[in-house]
């Protein structure tokens, strides 16, 4: 193993001056690699390095990396795809890690195809990633250039669908058909790509898989807590005296992360974490909470995949609420009735809050949010109603005043990013 | 071995007939699609079960078997 290094940055360390860290400064940031060679059902000391290590997965759902690596290892000809599409709007850490470090995914990517004797390999990035398709494209050449993958990875390109990331959704669109969850079982590690056992890993799971295998899973834990050990990609918005995406190790606060950045210029009035599949909460409540998957489920929150977002009093959390949850019903991919039917009710709700003129209208947010939970082949309606849920109970001063004065100030601005709505089914292709 | 109840919501188009046929695990929600409860049925509601599954048009209803826990 090459010398460990200490601290931060991981992920985004990069020469001075450097803002893509092309095939050459990769092997002098980081020393070499040694990569294990093809093995019938794959390298399971490598899997076992990777569950040592309690690395979840760094795409939403924080599943540990070795476990999903241990289901697909058993299966004849896996496929390994790293998952970069993104569909998040309030994220951007995964085509900020492709643009700057492309060969720490790539490696990844080889890694865990070696793990689980994987013959193929994909990428799947977010269409509208520019940078990152770029970055990636030249590091594919760098590599075809000095031969470093036994096999060359395929690109897939993401719709720019707020659902086409779900497991499911991607196998689809590699197999041919529109990136729409489809019902399981079968799950992509027993039936994905090709009917092949499929695994789909977050490309920032990748990239600290790759720092995994040259320093140990010790030198992984050397960062975080036991039960969340490592660092992580965060994407910050709001309050904040700049946005965009930093490197954390897991377990840092708000406050020492704000402190960090040289305070918050506005006091927070509120704060979401986990994107829009997770949580409002009020800022004391998660000021001081550790952030990570485990000490924020335990909070009744999430970490999702970093997403941070603070609120200060230019902004409404009612009305902030009210147009992501238009934007999550119209993702809809309308194939499930209670997501196709329930999200637009409960939309049509928050925009009855915001402009104060419903009194029974949080009554039915709450009952519709409680009814469409579970109830899609995907995720999208369980993350909506979660957010709906703890809007209206973050948000609740916020209600009365708009019933009593109608829309605030605030509430004519903008933060909280939404895409563009779908018109055909060709923008599920 | 126990048995469940499971709908598969993107073969569900809300005909509503499992919720006529077993009342006692299936009710509606407001756009008419099944709300199920999904705890292991007994003996006498696995005959309702089974004929729910086989009387639903776009066979959405599944009867799903879990190992013994």
């Amino acid at each position: 193993m090459s010398e460990q290094p200490a601290g931060l940055p991981r992920l985004l360390a990069r020469p001075p001056g450097a803002t893509r860290v092309d095939l050459a400064a990769h092997a002098a940031t980081h020393g070499a690699l040694a990569m294990p060679g093809p093995r019938r059902g794959g390298d399971r000391a490598l899997r076992e390095l990777v569950a040592a290590s309690g690395l979840r997965g760094r795409g939403g759902a924080g599943f540990p990396a070795g476990q999903k690596m241990a289901a697909v290892a058993g299966g004849r000809r896996a496929v390994v795809v790293g998952n970069a599409s993104e569909g998040e709007p309030a994220s951007s850490k995964d085509r900020v890690l492709l643009a700057t470090a492309p060969h720490l995914v790539l490696d990844g990517l080889a890694l865990a195809a070696a793990a689980v004797g994987a013959t193929d390999t994909y990428l799947y990035v977010h269409t509208a990633s520019t940078h990152a398709r770029a970055s990636l494209d030249r590091a594919l050449a760098e590599r075809a250039a000095a031969r470093v993958d036994p096999v060359r990875p395929q690109v897939v390109l993401a719709p720019d669908r707020y659902v086409a990331g779900q497991e499911t959704a991607l196998v689809s669109l590699v197999n041919g058909g529109p990136a729409k969850p489809t019902f399981t079982p079968p799950r992509p590690f027993e039936k994905g790509v090709e009917g092949r056992p499929t695994l789909v890993s977050n490309v920032e799971t990748l990239a600290h898989i790759a720092l995994i295998a040259r320093h140990g899973a010790q030198w992984f834990r050397s960062l975080g807590s036991a039960e969340d050990p490592g660092s992580a990609l965060a994407t910050l918005s709001g309050a904040f005296p700049a946005d965009g995406v930093v490197e954390l190790a897991m377990g840092t606060t708000l406050r020492q992360l704000s402190d960090d950045l040289g305070g918050l210029p506005h006091p927070p009035t509120a704060v979401l974490l986990g994107g829009y599949y997770g949580t409002w909460l009020r800022p004391d409540a998660v000021w001081d909470t550790p952030l990570g998957h485990h000490s924020l489920r335990s909070a009744g929150s999430s970490f999702g995949a970093g997403v941070v977002v603070v609120l200060d009093q230019r902004h409404c959390g009612l009305a902030e609420s009210a147009r992501v949850l238009a934007y999550l019903a119209q993702e809809s991919a309308g194939q499930c009735g209670p997501c196709a039917h329930g999200l637009p009710a409960i939309a049509g709700a928050f925009s009855r809050l915001v402009a104060g003129r419903s009194s029974s209208a949080a009554a039915q947010a709450q009952r519709w949010a409680g009814m469409v939970a579970g109830r899609g082949a995907c995720q999208l309606p369980d993350g909506a109603a979660a957010f709906a849920a703890s809007a209206l109970a973050t948000f609740a001063e916020e209600v009365q005043r708009h019933s009593q004065h109608g829309p605030c100030v605030a509430s004519r601005s903008t933060l909280l990013p939404v895409g563009p709505p779908p018109r055909t089914e060709q923008d599920w292709l | 071995m126990s048995t469940r109840v499971r709908v598969n919501p993107i073969s569900c188009v809300a005909h509503g007939l499992c919720a006529e046929l077993l009342p006692e695990r299936v009710t509606l929600d407001d756009w008419g699609y099944p709300m199920v409860d999904s705890r292991p049925l007994s003996a006498a509601e696995l005959a309702h079960a089974r004929r729910a599954a086989a009387a639903c048009p776009t066979l959405a209803v599944l009867l799903v078997a879990d190992p013994a826990r």
